[in-house]
């Protein structure tokens, strides 16, 4: 998969999940900010991304993920270690 | 000082109709709300006859974290209580700055928690069933849920008594408020609707099977009834302190005037003549009326051949044979632990309306039941005080007594 579609497919998922207008997820933005996440969005936000890209990510993974950007580096990295 | 007890608003989602208008209407009309749910048999059910409810969508009145712990009983507790709230003449904003308690009826979270189980065993994962699966199946979901979406600040707990949650619900928030311990509290009653929740219920044999004709399965008090019809669903009533309505401006719908409640402590599924007694007779005196005084009573009769005749027998050696007696449970099948707060629902509807809903498919009494007055048809008569009963396993027992505010 390639970022491109990644980006494609998060977007989708997360505005469908979160809520949010998907023209207000940039790469740049503040995920947590942008997606109003609590702790208990997290939770959900692990199981969206299992669903959607069939891995599983832990607290760990999103220490130092602030942007999006950040976040599709992250899921091109789990997909690679697949 | 104790204070007067009165229902300000009201609010329902049944399978008779999903608001107050549609459901006067068919309780005058008399319509069943019962089908054959063919995904039942499948599932292993010796009866597939239901009320039937549908999920309402939450999404225009509700974000993604308020309907993310909600399942069947808080989702239907919403749009009832979204009904009484806003009839009421409430609001969220006055509710935020006041103390109103909440005191629900619920007794099982089936549903949610089979969905929950199913998926951690799909996934091997406890994560992976997302942040809503606790709030959903803890037993106090329709708490958790309504306190925290309508910004309640007062009491708040489940009440948990079985086919009588709905009913002692109603009896909880009335002593309160009697007491001087709370201005106002929502009560009501939750019944989730699926399969899973009624399987083991089913599993007793105590359903009908009358299936080639759902909506004349339901036979309260006649003698060719067979068995339960499960159903489900939510009411919820507004109780608060007569000052406060006043104060308030509030629509002043009727007055609680007597709850009663006992337990058989004897048999986990049996009925108790002595039991619904006590629980009739607590009631009137705490109402301070005699027997006459009473123009309708909703009757608990679900349409088993065992609990009817209990009934009418307890209901005969209280009131005799005149006072006007049906079982709205002949057009909704049993609400279980919504029961007791629907039923409340239901009859304040007919005393504003001034008409006694039937007890349809009462045929032909049997020897027992032949000796109270049973409303078959629709009839004209003005209700100035009501008597609903409503009887659970385990032998709990709820008598509530209701008159109309003379304006």
């Amino acid at each position: 998969m390639n970022r491109e579609t990644i980006i494609e497919t998060v977007k989708d998922f997360l505005s469908e999940e979160f809520e949010v207008d998907k023209s207000k997820i940039q790469p740049n933005a503040n995920l947590q900010e942008t997606l109003d996440l609590d702790s208990l969005d997290y939770v959900d936000l692990v199981v969206v991304i299992e669903e959607n890209f069939g891995f599983k990510v832990t607290g760990e993974d999103f220490i130092g993920i602030g942007t999006f950007d950040e976040f599709y580096t992250l899921v091109e990295k789990k997909l690679a270690e697949k | 000082m104790e204070h007067r007890v009165v229902i300000t608003g009201m609010g329902i989602y049944s399978c008779l109709g999903e608001n107050l208008n549609d459901v006067r209407d068919s309780l005058y009309k008399g319509k069943s709300g019962i089908i054959l749910d063919e995904t039942r048999k499948d599932f292993g059910f010796r009866s597939s006859l239901t009320g039937m409810v549908k999920d309402p969508d939450l999404a225009p009145f509700l974000n993604r974290r308020q309907r993310l712990g909600m399942h069947q009983p808080a989702m239907f507790a919403y749009m009832a209580t979204k009904e009484a709230v806003e009839n009421a003449g409430l609001d969220i904003d006055f509710l935020e700055k006041t103390e109103t308690g909440l005191i629900y009826g619920n007794d099982s979270t089936a549903g949610s928690i089979s969905e929950t189980v199913d998926r951690i065993r799909e996934k091997k994962d406890t994560t992976l069933v997302g942040s809503g699966a606790i709030f959903q199946n803890m037993n106090c979901t329709v708490n958790m849920n309504i306190s925290t979406i309508f910004k309640l600040k007062g009491i708040n707990f489940t009440l948990s008594a079985a086919c009588a949650s709905g009913s002692h619900s109603i009896g909880m928030g009335y002593l309160l408020i009697k007491q001087g311990l709370q201005e106002r509290v929502i009560c009501g009653g939750a019944q989730e609707i699926n399969p899973t929740a009624m399987g083991s219920f089913d599993g007793l044999s105590v359903f009908s099977i009358k299936e080639s004709t759902p909506t004349k399965a339901s036979k309260p008090f006649d003698r060719d009834r067979d068995g339960l019809i499960p159903s489900g669903g939510a009411a919820t009533v507004i109780l608060e302190s007569y000052e406060s309505a006043i104060k308030r401006g509030a629509p002043i719908l009727g007055e609680l005037i007597g709850y009663g409640f006992s337990s058989n402590g004897d048999h986990l599924s049996n009925p108790n003549i002595d039991g619904q007694n006590r629980s009739l007779n607590m009631a009137l005196k705490q109402a301070n009326i005699n027997v006459n005084q009473i123009d309708y009573i909703n009757a608990h009769a679900t349409s088993t051949p065992a609990g009817d005749s209990v009934e009418a027998e307890a209901i005969h050696r209280v009131f005799g044979g005149k006072t006007a007696v049906s079982s709205t449970k002949s057009m909704t099948g049993h609400e279980c632990w919504m029961a007791g707060a629907s039923e409340i629902v239901y009859s304040m509807l007919m005393m504003q309306n001034n008409f006694i809903a039937p007890n349809i498919n009462f045929e032909n009494p049997d020897e027992i039941t032949a000796k109270i007055n049973i409303i078959a048809e629709t009839k004209q008569q003005d209700i100035n005080c009501f008597l609903s009963n409503s009887f659970g396993f385990g032998g709990t027992n709820s008598s509530l007594i209701i008159k109309k505010i003379k304006k």
